[in-house]
């Protein structure tokens, strides 16, 4: 490979050009917006749940999954469980004697999810009404997903030779009939709400702030993460609870962008400089072995 | 330089006895194999390839001590983040070389690129046996892109390099078959792609580190680091320069016979220690700088800072002031202790980065199955398996009298 001044200026010339190629930032913002405005969600007011597990019996009926295990048996909230690849979603009893608070847990559906931008074919998809759904056809069970999930969320078959990864799918399928998830449609003491995240919010903030209201003043998931779809109330410590704490209220895709934005530079500013490197060092080497002269016969690669 | 000496060599030979058999005849070419070495690697294999297959009938669950909540074990950890790291010597040496010039190293760059590709090959195998349907490994390339996503820039990176490493082999693997004019268009092709080598290592070494971006809440704060893609990038090319002074001893050793008794590797291994040295210090310095960056002092004083400070001062800080020390008293047997237990610091860091460090605050924690550590155990042994067969087939640690003076390639 010869490479002479032009070739090496023509080189230096392009990779600058990418570089400082217009970004589409502002695009970005007011898609944004569009896409915030058409979100759904569901708020989780602890203070009215009564832990009857009604949501994970028509969690596994929509799912075709096998119903939850001692549904009668208040035995069940002595541990509390984690969702599996057999059952999308939980009831847990909260670590506190009075009041008794229960919390269901099941994926959160992050506006930004990290599972998705985890994802390197797609598998994990984020849909713009809420739902991140999983197309299994692609998936090649690297369970990157799994390690970036800070909820633990994706649960992977183990057990079987041809593995899926599992999870709530927000019940995508009857969204998109018009449908509300079935967990929600079952709520018989009002502790799911279902509806448009915007307006979710605005209900939420509603009861918090009002007067003598015994909430704790922070709606889980608003910012977490960068924003859920699922959110929740409660009047004891979110801890308490057993949420996560100490998550970050950014969306984690954004922890790998200043990594994945020095690609480009990479792949335009190496080649130059390499190539740059390249020509000295040949040209000492021709100077040292054989004298300034050998330059056009020594050039052999 | 005369090369009348081995350029007829005598015509009798089959070609399977001349290219395959080492020279001799198939009988004695099999008689010749049992050896304890072969031996010993024939037991490893006859028992982690069924074990394998074990894997992929009976699934992940059986064969392995994953689990929801620790996804990856020593199959991400050990063969693919340890197994690349390693691998690193092929791009280091063929930029110190072709790039930079630096011709004294030219001995070492073929074993280098080898095995940097079988590395990278295994390092593959290893990820085909923990990936849950490796079969859908064409998707990220040709049917569905995850842009936004790190591994995706790593699963297009390692297939590309791994084919950009097939073609830098491809000169010997030529001169071996007798081809000459094909392997002159593969030796023009060397500069192209070792700056394309540079490219996609820089990319995906750091993008390996990168992967654990992601996990803020999982991994230890001490090894968790906005800088951690650096991280990986810098200790890679220790890894690569530590990886080649072993394995160039240890060639020196045990392929006596193959060896161009002409070449310095003393030298090269002095002077190797020397940039890895350095890079070392610098790496020391950036980890500190994490430390610092987080503010997480305070850790050091927990059972999770005395391993890092283990790590820091043991396999980082050491090995630097030790190949400094090597490099300038001409120690080359510290030297070569030193980049052993380099290599072994690299292992480390990169099981602390995916296990030991990672859900470090939850019970359920992660310890290999004994068919996990078996299955690992058998690729290494099947990658040097594969080392040892063509470095006595092709000329690798040695050059052929008729291209000596052709080209210095």
């Amino acid at each position: 490979m010869k490479l002479n001044r032009r070739t090496f200026f023509k080189m230096a010339g392009a990779a600058g050009a990418v570089a400082l190629a217009p970004t589409t930032k502002a695009a970005a913002a007011t898609n944004a917006e569009v896409l915030d405005a058409a979100r759904r969600g569901v708020l989780v007011d602890t203070t009215k749940c009564i832990g009857c597990r009604a949501c994970e019996a028509a969690c596994a009926e929509a799912n075709t999954l096998p119903g939850p295990a001692m549904l009668d048996d208040a035995a069940v909230f002595t541990k509390p469980r984690k969702t599996s690849t057999v059952s999308f979603t939980v009831v847990n009893q909260a670590a506190v004697a009075t009041p008794a608070r229960f919390v269901k847990r099941q994926c959160m559906h992050c506006v930004e999810p990290a599972c998705a931008s985890a994802c390197l074919v797609r598998a994990l998809d984020k849909t713009p009404t809420g739902p991140v759904v999983y197309h299994k056809d692609r998936c090649l069970g690297c369970r990157y997903c799994m390690v970036a999930c800070p909820f633990d969320v994706p649960k992977y078959e183990y057990d079987s030779a041809l593995p899926y990864v599992k999870k709530c799918t927000f019940c995508a399928d009857r969204q998109a009939r018009g449908e509300a998830p079935a967990c929600t449609s079952v709520c018989p003491s009002g502790a799911l709400t279902f509806g448009m995240r915007n307006e979710l919010l605005d209900a939420a903030r509603e009861r918090l702030y009002a007067k003598d209201s015994p909430y704790v003043r922070h709606i889980f998931g608003e910012d977490e993460v960068g924003g859920t779809s699922w959110m929740y109330i409660t009047d004891i410590p979110f801890e308490k609870l057993g949420m996560p704490a100490g998550l970050g209220s950014y969306a984690y895709s954004s922890l790998t962008q200043a990594s994945l934005a020095a690609v480009p530079f990479v792949l335009t500013l190496w080649p130059p400089l390499l190539m740059g490197i390249y020509t000295f060092s040949k040209r000492r080497n021709e100077v040292g072995a054989h004298g300034s002269d050998a330059r056009e016969e020594a050039d052999h690669v | 330089m005369s090369s009348s000496t081995t350029a007829t060599a005598a015509p009798a030979r089959s070609w399977a006895s001349d290219k395959l058999f080492l020279g001799l005849p198939f009988w004695e070419y099999l008689k010749s194999l049992a050896t304890p070495g072969n031996f010993l690697a024939g037991l490893i294999m006859a028992i982690g390839v069924p074990l394998i297959a074990y894997r992929f009938i009976f699934g992940l669950g059986a064969a392995t001590n994953l689990s929801q909540t620790n996804p990856w074990g020593i199959w991400i950890g050990f063969d693919m983040l340890s197994g690349v790291a390693l691998a690193a010597g092929g791009y280091t040496l063929a930029t110190s070389v072709y790039i930079f010039g630096l011709e004294k190293y030219h001995p070492v760059v073929r074993p280098a690129v080898l095995t940097g590709f079988l590395g990278y090959l295994f390092a593959v195998l290893g990820l085909m046996a923990d990936l849950g349907r490796p079969w859908n490994l064409p998707v990220p390339i040709f049917f569905s892109w995850g842009g936004p996503s790190v591994m995706f820039e790593i699963a297009w990176c390692v297939v590309l390099y791994l084919t950009v490493l097939g073609m830098e082999f491809l000169p010997p693997v030529f001169e071996w078959l007798g081809w000459p004019k094909a392997r002159l268009w593969a030796v023009r092709m060397t500069i192209g792609l070792t700056v394309f080598g540079v490219m996609l290592s820089t990319l995906h070494q750091s993008s390996l580190g990168g992967l654990f971006l992601m996990a803020p809440t999982k991994l230890h704060p001490l090894w968790y680091s906005p800088f951690i893609p650096a991280y990986f990038f810098i200790s890679s090319i220790a890894a690569g320069l530590s990886m080649v002074i072993v394995e160039s001893a240890l060639s020196h050793r045990a392929f006596e016979s193959r060896i161009d008794h002409k070449t310095d590797i003393n030298g090269i291994a002095l002077g190797l220690a020397r940039g890895a040295s350095i890079v070392l210090f610098a790496y020391f310095f950036v980890k500190l700088q994490g430390v610092a960056d987080g503010g997480r002092w305070a850790l050091l004083a927990t059972p999770y800072g005395y391993w890092f400070l283990v790590e820091m001062l043991g396999f980082i800080l050491l090995p630097s002031m030790l190949f400094a020390y090597g490099a300038r008293h001409s120690h080359v047997t510290l030297v070569r202790w030193t980049a052993a237990w380099t290599v072994l610091g690299i292992i480390v860091n990169r099981l602390n980065v995916s296990v030991i460090a990672m859900n470090w605050n939850v019970p359920d924690r992660y310890f290999p199955s004994v068919m996990e550590v078996m299955v690992s155990i058998t690729l290494v042994t099947i990658g040097v398996s594969t080392f040892r067969w063509i470095v006595n087939r092709m000329p690798v640690l040695n050059e052929l009298p008729e291209y000596r003076d052709s080209a210095s390639h």
